[in-house]
């Protein structure tokens, strides 16, 4: 079964990120690599990804025409995805352990976050018997 | 350059849509695997996929007593991804271009559904091991 | 460069040669989880090679020499590092030439294969990788294809599973007698399993997911050869072949799923239905009568109604009475109610789902409020079921369910009759 595991953040929440001094920066992005490696050595991983900011972020519309209408103004309130990954797991009890490793990234300081990591089934393109 | 197409929805929306008929749901569909044949054609089509109804969904946070501590989230107003697209493009303009051909993917009676989509665009990694 | 020889015969024969090596190989040198790296070795040598060279005189051989080199250099770069504890294995790379040492398959080889990739310590899709490219010959990128996983991803999955073996210290060789029956029932539920993943909705480049069914049906038509006596072996492949007997007709052109009821029955698969009948009728008289043979038993009943409203219900559910008490699968407590209620009405059928619900493994799963939704449908209660539908849709984690689903709720909103009031 495929879950994907969301780390989401506000603007507030990235703006910060961006004073991390470079030891917690560094410290985070080896914490990330080193989980994706730990995913690929159990035999789970299936992909991952990490987002642009959000301040390139753009929602887009269709206009009268069918054109792209664009607009780069979101309330402060809306939380960005920042990254993912996805993982073929036996269960949904797997994937909140797994996903209960990625929230221990560290944060800033050094502490340990409990970062919230959402977790969802992929849905896949097949349907079982049911016997 | 990759971009991560986002499609977003809330409680209420995806009420809506499972009250669509069949008529609506099966034009919606055939828009939209159009538009995934012309993108694979061209070669910028990544990926798509379609994410399980929130009522399964859970935030995790650390661990407490050896155990995940999870949390069913979604409040009514609050908006989830129902899917994404990755597209691999030339520009950015392209990428909203894409967008807004899903934008007017149809919904009931026809009308386009107009939902919003957010392009983001997916950072490269440096080959690791 | 000339267009080198069709390599779909050589793709074919490498499969069907690939359990036959290894079991030569890992009976040879007792050491299952090198055996397969070496017959790797071995396979992705001739796929390079036959094609150019053309395919040498005698397969078999060309392939066990190959995979014999391999464990030789492997051992001998171990007994570098471990000269005593190796002797005995340094002993065997010194053994007479392969041509002339017996290297035959034994019947029992791929027997102790099945056995091995099918170890209850494994996890089912770990179990389910092993088996598909140790006995069935697949590479590991067309697992992972099958399986929209990287072929990193599969590669990892299938090593691990090696290294879970050789902890166990499960030796090459058959399972005691009093092991046996549940090692055979391991086998058997991996099979299904890869069976059970062939079903798709949608056609696709290189292996398909309707292959892995196919593939699956070979690995049982083999394991049938090899326990030719085995009542749920034959019930297992009669099973296999009365549900994908119904392959063509269970998809729309657009992959979409269309149930037993609606589908339509001229595209069923009617040699693939007598053959799975005969084997049935040969198998019940035996008497030893298993969870297999009656859900192939079940599915006969259903493929010789000729129309949907001739099915014998009463027959499908004296088997699900059957069923029940010697499977304890919540899957079938569903259709088990679904047939009660074919038989003695909706509400009977509604009933029984009432206690079933209880059950923890059915918590949230979309199923039970599926066959709610069509059972309140058939109860006349449109409102009912129309929740239960979307309901359904909200947790199920398959795509094309969902749709279906919907497309349900859809249709019960759409007709036109009035709702009478049922609250």
């Amino acid at each position: 079964m495929k879950y994907i595991l969301m780390m989401n953040a506000s603007k507030a929440h990235w703006d910060a990120y961006a004073t991390w001094s470079k030891d917690d920066l560094d410290a985070n992005v080896a914490f990330m690599r080193a989980f994706s490696k730990e995913l690929k050595e159990q035999g789970v991983f299936v992909a991952t990804e990490g987002l642009g900011w959000p301040q390139q972020a753009k929602i887009v519309r269709a206009g009268k025409d069918g054109e792209p209408v664009t607009d780069g103004i979101f309330p402060e309130s809306k939380e960005f995805l920042a990254g993912y990954w996805i993982i073929d797991v036996e269960s949904p009890e797997q994937a909140y352990r797994i996903a209960a490793r990625a929230s221990a990234a560290p944060g800033p300081g050094g502490t340990h976050g409990s970062m919230p990591i959402e977790v969802r089934q992929v849905l896949s393109g097949f349907a079982d018997l049911g016997i | 350059m990759k971009y991560i197409l986002l499609m977003a929805g809330t409680q209420a929306g995806v009420k809506t849509y499972r009250a669509w008929s069949k008529n609506d749901i099966d034009s919606h569909m055939a828009v939209l695997r159009r538009i995934n044949k012309e993108l694979t054609d061209s070669g910028e089509f990544v990926i798509t996929e379609g994410l399980a109804g929130p009522d399964q969904a859970r935030v995790v946070r650390g661990l407490k007593d050896g155990l995940p501590v999870t949390d069913g989230i979604f409040p009514e107003s609050k908006e989830f991804l129902l899917g994404y697209w990755i597209v691999d493009v030339k520009t950015p303009e392209r990428a909203y271009e894409i967008a807004a051909q899903i934008c007017v993917a149809p919904g009931p009676d026809g009308r386009p559904t107009n939902m919003p989509i957010e392009v983001r665009q997916i950072m490269s990694r440096p080959a690791t091991s | 460069m000339t267009e080198p020889p069709t390599d779909v015969p050589i793709e074919h024969l490498l499969r069907e040669l690939t359990p036959q090596v290894l079991g030569i190989v890992a009976r040879r040198f007792r050491d299952f989880a090198a055996a397969e790296d070496a017959v790797q070795e071995s396979l992705l040598a001739a796929a390079t090679q036959w094609p150019c060279d053309g395919l040498p005189e005698n397969p078999r051989a060309w392939l066990t020499q190959v995979a014999f080199r391999r464990m030789a250099d492997y051992i001998r770069s171990e007994s570098a590092r471990h000269r005593r504890e190796n002797e005995a294995a340094l002993e065997a790379v010194r053994a007479p030439h392969p041509a002339t040492v017996d290297a035959s398959p034994q019947e029992d080889d791929t027997l102790v294969l099945l056995f091995m990739c099918c170890h209850p310590a494994l996890t089912p899709a770990s179990a389910i990788a092993l088996t598909l490219r140790a006995v069935g010959g697949l590479t590991t990128a067309e697992i992972a294809h099958a399986f929209l996983v990287p072929e990193a991803t599969m590669a990892q999955r299938i090593s691990r599973a090696k290294q879970s073996i050789k902890d166990s210290g499960t030796p090459f060789q058959m399972p005691t007698p009093e092991d046996r029956a549940h090692r055979l029932r391991a086998v058997l539920h991996v099979l299904y399993l890869i069976f059970n993943e062939g079903y798709t909705t949608s056609a696709g480049p290189a292996l398909r997911r309707a292959d892995l069914s196919a593939e699956a049906m070979r690995l049982a038509r083999i394991l049938r050869q090899l326990q030719p006596d085995d009542t749920e072996v034959a019930g297992l492949l009669a099973l296999m072949l009365l549900t994908d007997a119904r392959r063509l007709a269970r998809t729309s052109a657009v992959g979409e799923l269309i149930p037993l009821a609606q589908q339509d029955r001229s595209l069923w698969d009617r040699q693939q239905i007598v053959e799975g009948v005969a084997l049935l009728s040969a198998t019940l008289p035996k008497g030893s009568v298993g969870p297999y043979q009656l859900q192939a038993a079940i599915s006969a009943v259903h493929d010789e109604a000729g129309r949907a409203d001739n099915t014998d219900w009463p027959q499908i559910l004296a088997l699900y009475d059957l069923l029940k008490r010697m499977s304890d699968n919540p899957m079938v407590m569903l259709n088990h109610a679904i047939a009660a209620a074919m038989v003695n009405g909706p509400a009977k059928g509604l009933d029984l789902l009432d206690s079933v619900a209880a059950d923890p493994r059915l918590a949230d799963h979309h199923r039970l409020d599926a066959v709610r939704a069509h059972l309140f449908e058939l109860a006349g209660d449109r409102t009912a079921a129309i929740k239960h539908f979307r309901s359904a849709a909200g947790k199920t984690g398959s795509l094309p369910e969902r749709n279906y689903l919907l497309a349900q709720a859809a249709r019960l909103s759409s007709d036109p009759r009035p709702i009478h009031n049922h609250e």
